[in-house]
């Protein structure tokens, strides 16, 4: 989109909705959402890859060492990757008010 | 180019969608819809039809496979009736947001319970938010016409909404009527090939059907709106078009011997032909009394209904469907609607008739006329009666 969604007149909306240009969902900022965020603990975690594989938004992000973090701007906080964690080392904490 | 036959209206609906050259028709079988389906699928396993005939296990599938193909680029037709109507529901309205043009046939039949094949337009109304064009056919011949100018009418490209055309149930379904039937070579010089204006295609990827969020719904909705509000005119231009091409000339609200009428009763599908007896009988008798039909549903044509019955001072509106425990039937309470903003207006009175295929003779008309002329004297006595409820 070429500008924010909440500038949009009904009369810019292509027919029915459809979008033509690919990779639109990029500008849905669900990370807004979260009311609670996944924290790994470096000494418990295997570098598995478990928590990346189950993230259903494909937040979480490998960093150099193979360790694992979220995308702060797509993470809902949903909790997945913490539940599904081998180790356990995923804890999640609530966001400051 | 056209030839007079004799034929059950089913399969003359069939008929029409062959000479419409359907591509795709995704159906599933219900009382009093059959007869067209069932042709249809005869036509394509006969090859008389080059078409994908896709057999489903329920209605939901049926409308969910009509968006499919649809989506694709295909001319896609489907038909239901009442409790098939009701399992399409949800779907719907996806069809209408997502502005595909699907053509379907609805032959009106009431919704259970308890259990009733009958007629009525109980289905209709209860999917009138759908955000479909609707129209209503009084006979075979209207039934056939309307096949073929609602697929034109829906795949124009300022339209681009599916369209429903409503036939009552079997005493417009399973009847054999004289029509009048069209060529091929004419059919296809009226409706050209249909061409998506998006459709799904690897070559050109869109994404169909995504979300929208609250900054994007309202205007959605209001797209949708617009659409709908605007596809009158090219309905118009449509149903004139096709007027100059048959001489069979179609009007939004059309009028029977409304001129000089002070009471006017207002009627919808094959009711109106009824109703048309009994005016032509009162008018006999000195009552001056007339008939307004209404063709449209969606959009509603809110100025011909206006100008169809100015000059009346009493108007009774006939609802084939109820809204229990509401203000008035369906009809009535839009018809109410269009004419509150006026200064001046007619007595409007409501009747619900012919529920669940409840026989209406010319007689009932009389009656309800003479009923309505004595309650509009003494003033309304409740917001609208069910005629010939026994008790």
């Amino acid at each position: 989109m070429t500008k924010p969604m909440d500038q949009y007149t009904w009369q810019e909306i292509e027919i029915g909705g459809v979008l033509t240009e690919p990779g639109s969902a990029r500008e849905y900022r669900v990370g807004d959402w979260r009311s609670q965020h996944p924290v790994w603990t470096k000494s418990r975690c295997i570098r598995c890859g478990v928590c990346w594989t189950v993230c259903p938004e494909a937040a979480i992000m490998e960093e150099p060492e193979g360790y694992f973090d979220m995308n702060p701007t797509y993470c809902k906080g949903c909790g997945t990757c913490a539940r599904e964690c081998v180790t356990g080392c995923i804890s999640m904490i609530p966001e400051e008010e | 180019m056209a030839h007079r036959v004799g034929m059950e209206v089913s399969i003359a609906v069939s008929h029409a969608v062959q000479l419409a050259r359907a591509e795709a028709i995704a159906a599933y079988p219900i009382t009093p819809q059959t007869h067209i389906v069932e042709h249809l699928s005869s036509l394509v396993a006969n090859g008389d039809l080059d078409a994908e005939f896709i057999t489903v296990e329920s209605e939901h599938s049926a409308i969910s496979a009509c968006i499919g193909t649809s989506a694709a680029g295909a001319r896609t037709y489907t038909a239901t009736s009442s409790q098939g109507l009701a399992l399409m529901f949800e779907i719907l309205f996806i069809a209408s947001a997502m502005r595909f043009p699907i053509v379907m046939t609805v032959a009106n039949r009431a919704l259970s319970g308890p259990l009733n094949i009958w007629n009525d337009h109980s289905d209709i109304m209860a999917a009138r938010d759908i955000g479909w064009i609707q129209i209503f056919v009084e006979n075979g011949q209207e039934a056939f016409d309307h096949s073929i100018m609602a697929f034109k009418i829906a795949e124009n490209h300022k339209v681009l909404l599916p369209t429903i055309v409503n036939l009552d149930g079997f005493i417009l379904s399973h009847v054999v009527e004289a029509l009048e039937m069209l060529d091929q070579e004419t059919v296809d010089k009226f409706l050209p090939a249909y061409h998506p204006r998006f459709r799904l295609d690897t070559k050109e990827p869109v994404t169909m059907g995504a979300f929208a969020m609250p900054e994007m719904y309202t205007e959605m909705k209001m797209a949708h709106q617009m659409a709908l509000t605007n596809s009158y005119e090219h309905i118009l231009k449509v149903w004139a078009e096709y007027g100059k091409l048959t001489g069979r000339k179609y009007q939004p609200v059309e009028r029977y011997k409304t001129k000089g009428a002070k009471v006017l009763l207002l009627t919808m599908g094959c009711l109106s032909e009824v109703a048309e007896i009994a005016v032509d009988e009162l008018r006999e008798a000195g009552v001056p009394v007339g008939l307004v039909k209404l063709r449209l549903w969606r959009p509603f044509p809110f100025t011909d209904l206006r100008a169809a019955v100015a000059g009346a001072g009493l108007l009774i509106v006939c609802d084939r469907a109820l809204s229990l425990g509401g203000a008035a039937g369906p009809v009535l309470a839009e018809v109410r609607s269009a004419f509150y903003p006026l200064s001046s207006r007619p007595q409007i009175l409501g009747y619900t008739v012919g529920l669940g295929g409840r026989d209406i003779p010319p007689e009932a008309f009389k009656e309800i006329v003479a009923q309505a002329q004595m309650e509009a004297q003494k003033g309304p006595t409740q917001e609208y009666h069910i005629f010939g409820v026994r008790g």
